[in-house]
């Protein structure tokens, strides 16, 4: 994938995370994340990973947001009306954030092998889904049912959570 | 040339855009998402992981089957978690954080 793309994706995956803190509409901001979602999953594709990029859009671009939406709608929540900022939350948070920047600056330019190009790969004729197949189903099979499990356990919480009367 | 730490430079700046967003903002629907974008970047950053260790002209799956993991376990936390929001707003009809501090000390 050529360097221009690249800026290009990640320059709406930034643009469109910064829209979804800072828009004052929640139907706005989750439609904002729908579309940084979409372009993190093109940066999957160009690290040749089709597969999770096709679940990126389906489960996260599709299911997720769609249910964040719903929530939104369903609850008719207004435009967030500005409030005055939490003045020590916002300080001791832009020092954690400046500190995170400062040491990711210091990983990258440390980190010599991170400058190198990436070793060119050959899938074969099977591809991609077939090699994260093999893996997940031959050495990732328990964890692959236990997390089964957890989806119906999750899903019967959500059961009992809105069913339950309150008084 | 794209290398892997233009990869990680983006996803840390997701990171930071998604840690700003859960400070910032006082809508508990908005910091759920900011907290997925947060768990988005950690994904890009092991995708990128995965792709940079290759061995045998293959990249490093159990990267990718990880980032599989992490979706499915988020996809789970996610309807949970709005349930909750919907429980609580049966209970309080508000959805702001500061509305809610029966537990703050």
């Amino acid at each position: 994938m050529s360097a221009l793309l690249f800026w290009l994706f990640v320059a709406i995956m930034l643009l469109f995370g910064v829209m979804v803190v800072l828009h004052r509409n929640p139907v706005a901001s989750a439609l904002s994340m729908v579309v940084c979602f979409m372009a993190l999953a093109s940066l999957y594709v160009s690290l040749d990973a089709y597969f999770i990029g096709v679940i990126q859009v389906l489960v996260y671009a599709g299911a997720v947001m769609v249910l964040f939406l719903f929530i939104i709608m369903l609850m008719d929540i207004k435009a967030e009306a500005r409030r005055r900022l939490n003045f020590p939350a916002v300080c001791g948070g832009s020092v954690v954030i400046i500190l995170f920047i400062k040491i990711l600056a210091d990983v990258c330019y440390r980190f010599d092998g991170g400058n190198a190009k990436f070793p060119p790969i050959a899938q074969g004729p099977q591809g991609d889904v077939w090699h994260v197949g093999m893996v997940l189903f031959q050495q990732y099979n328990i964890a692959l049912q236990v997390v089964g499990a957890l989806i119906l356990v999750a899903s019967i919480g959500v059961v009992i959570l809105s069913k339950r009367e309150l008084k | 040339m794209v290398t892997l730490n233009d990869y990680l430079i983006a996803s840390g700046l997701l990171f930071t855009i998604g840690f700003a967003g859960v400070l910032l903002r006082r809508n508990i629907i908005i910091i759920f998402m900011a907290l997925e974008l947060m768990l988005n970047a950690a994904n890009l950053s092991l995708i990128g992981f995965s792709r940079y260790n290759v061995h045998n002209n293959l990249p490093d799956y159990n990267g990718q089957v990880l980032v599989f993991f992490i979706i499915t376990v988020a996809a789970a936390e996610v309807t949970v978690g709005l349930a909750i929001i919907v429980a609580l707003f049966r209970a309080r009809q508000t959805t702001h954080v500061e509305d809610i501090n029966t537990l703050k000390f």
